[in-house]
């Protein structure tokens, strides 16, 4: 072996690919039981974007109301639209209170009632408040804690690496292979157990909430690697997106009391939701904003609609919401205090993605058969806790509790597991994407990415129909074909920005296909995915969650029933 | 919003060809309303791929894009152009080692939290549910908490310049934030590590961390309470 090559080669009992609240919060039990643990990610640890969530992390604590675990329960799986598996649900319910007792003693700086008790405000969908807040930087400060922890015991981190393969054979994971971004270059990676925390995919969409990184990676991955995606077709769109530029304003403005406004001054939404008001899911409210605006009623009857903060006056604004008021400040020279904010739907959440069982294993097939070493968590993942819509706090919750149960399920397997040998060649197909891309066409990743997202935005957005999604899958497919002759201006090695985003497009132009065609077939309108052509809901034929592969070129699908427990969560008519 | 022509100089440095940093102009023409963050993309996306800089969630919190525009250190994303008029220079933040134009080194920043002990240090039996905090109790290390470790402080402190040992602006505020943590038993230990000359005692309160600090914290009066601490500690 040459010594290039021996130094590029680790051999670590977990890896983890991707450093936000999942990937951190299982490396950090990994490496509390004294096994070598990796985090693989694309950025520094604390520029993940788990940083970006702001309003809170749910949990039934009551400690400004009365609550309880079935409460949180029923709410999830009503806000789900009823896809959501139940005994997902429940174990999720049942750990949240440990999630936030911990991240409590880990440090985590939690807004305090007067008495000094965690502090807990509204949130959409919650019949109490729940979420658990700091501020309105509760992601950031989240982020921050675990990667202190994760520092206090020693988890290596592999920072800008960019994951090209997994390494799999006879439904075994034995490590992966990614670009050293920063040096440039491949490094193998052989291990017992593999956690893909790679989060979300919004940023096929143009108008987004997501952060460039968030390029649906390890959802790419596992399509390529032959095994299924669950639910693509369910993505949520925000309703408090910066107006142009998709930016989140949280939840938690709406959970203080923020109003969401029509052209005519009108709270709108007690004509959609007149129990919850603005403080329905963000499916009902996105959707009522949508209709808002394509019925001419936007601002000046344009596509935006206001979020107006000022009745809580400038104590409240500037204590409880800071990081809203200056986000309207500085990309709007908005002044919440003084002025109503402009909002429009943005793509914000992946209830899809890499299927696993309740042990966080990815699973190969609608019989649940899993793969061996490789687990998933976080919003990268499907378990399917938040089925057709999530409801918010509960994705804080859920990459930290499923964190937590994925690196104590990895921490077992590798104890009782010995490195698998790696298939012959791991290098190959991670050399020829980047070879294939150096020697490259014509075609500039930056103009294909473009007419992606401006494509997904108009034609896989709040309302989706037929029509429109025919030509989408037309378009996609029209994109992937030009990919093949994209070349990069950029042939060195070290921080090759350009090669990066040209791999990122890939992913990109993969899982796009699969949301379309997840979302044609899908002939029924549920939670986040709502069809014009299709309106309702429809239990009979659909309360079923869709598994999607690329074989031969082609996306087939299987499905899988939802699992329904209990009598008193049955489906039923979903009204706030 | 109209389309505007202006002139972008960067601080250019490929690895695999330059010998050392050298200025390259751009004219572009881009929209009024664009931050500096637009302005690479778009040099970067429709103009020359070779440009290098980091970004991420491009909403002021990731702590990726902090640059030198001006002279002055900003998150790019943030950072509206008209701020700054038709004619922008854009660097690397100063005190770090270039690895690619706008994108620095930052593992011996990284490196230096380590050494604070950055984390809760608790002697006693956690309790059941949450530490008793009240709201006075975290006011005390709140605004410490916005921190994102983007660097920009480091990189406008004359006193880190010329002594890469100097723990700096960042890592000891993150001891601050530990040490005037009420649930936190760690100060002795803590408080030991930051008198030393590259210590807190480094400090020599220029307030240029304040000024470079996109989240405003007041970097300075915290370094300052937190020398106050160590001298009542060593009493």
């Amino acid at each position: 072996m040459k010594i290039e090559e021996a130094r590029n080669h680790h051999q670590i009992d977990a890896v983890i690919v991707g450093a936000g609240l999942a990937g951190l919060r299982a490396a950090l039990e990994v490496a509390k039981s004294g096994l070598t643990t990796a985090v693989i990610t694309k950025v520094y640890p604390t520029r993940s974007h788990s940083g970006g969530a702001q309003g809170g992390i749910a949990a039934a604590l009551a400690n400004v109301s009365e609550d309880s675990l079935e409460a949180h329960m029923f709410d999830t799986i009503k806000g789900s639209d009823y896809l959501a598996d139940q005994d997902v649900v429940e174990r999720f319910v049942n750990e949240a209170l440990k999630t936030v007792y911990e991240f409590e003693h880990m440090g985590v700086p939690f807004s305090r009632t007067k008495d000094g008790r965690i502090n807990q405000r509204p949130f959409g969908g919650h019949s109490q408040p729940r979420a658990c807040f700091a501020q309105d930087i509760t992601g950031h400060v989240l982020l921050h804690t675990l990667y202190e922890q994760c520092l206090r015991h020693n988890v290596l981190f592999f920072n800008e690496f960019q994951v090209l393969s997994l390494q799999l054979k006879d439904d075994v994971c034995r490590g992966l292979v990614a670009w050293d971004i920063r040096a440039g270059g491949l490094h193998v990676f052989q291990a017992k157990a593999v956690l893909l925390a790679t989060g979300g995919y919004g940023r096929a969409w143009k108008v987004t909430s997501n952060a460039h990184a968030n390029t649906g990676d390890g959802v790419a991955l596992v399509l390529e690697a032959g095994l299924p995606l669950e639910d693509m077709e369910f993505v949520q769109f925000h309703p408090t997106g910066l107006y142009k530029h998709g930016i989140l304003l949280s939840e938690a403005a709406r959970g203080e009391g923020a109003y969401i406004v029509n052209d005519a001054g009108e709270r709108f939404m007690k004509t959609y939701a007149a129990a919850k008001m603005e403080l329905a899911p963000r499916d009902v409210v996105s959707r009522a904003e949508q209709t808002e605006i394509n019925e001419g009623r936007g601002i000046q009857g344009q596509d935006y609609v206001y979020l107006d903060l000022r009745h809580l006056g400038k104590e409240k604004i500037l204590t409880r919401l800071p990081q809203i008021h200056d986000l309207a400040l500085n990309y709007l020279k908005v002044d919440a205090i003084t002025d109503p904010v402009p909002i429009q739907p943005t793509a914000h959440y992946s209830m899809g993605g890499i299927p696993a069982n309740l042990n966080t294993e990815v699973i190969k097939n609608a019989a649940g058969q899993a793969v061996k070493g490789l687990y998933t968590a976080g919003e990268a993942s499907c378990l399917s806790l938040h089925g057709a819509n999530r409801l918010g706090t509960n994705s804080l919750q859920d990459a930290a509790t499923f964190g937590r149960i994925a690196g104590s399920h990895m921490t077992d397997y590798c104890r009782r597991s010995a490195f698998a040998d790696l298939p012959a060649k791991p290098l190959e197909s991670a050399q020829a994407k980047i070879d294939r891309l150096f020697a490259g066409g014509k075609e500039r990743h930056a103009a294909i990415r473009e007419e992606l997202q401006v494509n997904m935005t108009r034609n896989m957005g709040v309302f989706r129909n037929q029509d429109d999604m025919l030509k989408m899958l037309a378009v996609v497919k029209e994109l992937q074909d030009r990919y093949r002759q994209v070349g990069v201006d950029d042939k060195g090695r070290a921080f090759n920005l350009d090669l990066i985003e040209a791999l990122e497009l890939e992913n990109l132009l993969s899982f796009s296909e699969v949301i379309v065609e997840g979302a044609l077939a899908r002939k029924e309108s549920r939670g986040a995915h709502f069809r014009s052509d299709f309106p309702r809901r429809d239990d009979g034929n659909w309360l079923k969650h869709t598994l999607a592969w690329r074989r031969d070129g082609k996306i087939v699908m299987d499905y899988s029933k939802a699992v329904v427990i209990y009598p008193q969560y049955q489906p039923q008519e979903r009204k706030y | 919003m109209a389309k505007i022509d202006i002139h972008v100089n960067i601080l250019r440095y490929q690895p695999d060809s330059d010998e050392k940093p050298h200025w390259q102009e751009f004219a572009i023409s881009v929209d009024d309303d664009s931050t500096i963050l637009d302005v690479l993309n778009e040099i970067h996306w429709r103009h020359d791929g070779t440009l290098a800089y980091r970004r991420s969630c491009r909403s002021s919190i990731c702590g990726s894009c902090a640059m030198k525009v001006n002279g002055r250190n900003v998150l790019a994303c943030e950072t509206p152009i008209h701020r700054f008029g038709r004619k922008l220079k854009i660097e690397p933040l100063s005190g770090f080692q270039i690895i690619k134009d706008l994108v620095v080194d930052l593992d011996p920043f990284f490196e230096k939290l380590r050494r604070i002990k950055p984390y809760l240090i608790v002697d006693n039996p956690l309790p059941d549910k949450e530490f008793v905090q009240t709201p006075e109790q975290l006011e005390q290390i709140g605004e410490s908490t916005l921190c994102i470790l983007c660097a920009a402080c480091s990189a406008a402190c004359p006193s880190s310049w010329p002594n890469s040992e100097y723990l700096g602006p960042a890592a000891l505020l993150k001891a601050y934030r530990f040490v005037f943590d009420s649930r936190d038993d760690g100060a002795d230990d803590r408080l030991e590590i930051v008198n030393d000359k590259n210590g807190v005692w480094r400090c020599h309160t220029i307030f240029n961390c304040m000024e470079a600090c996109p989240k405003k914290i007041k970097i300075t009066e915290y370094l300052s309470r937190l020398k106050l601490k160590v001298v009542e500690n060593s009493l």
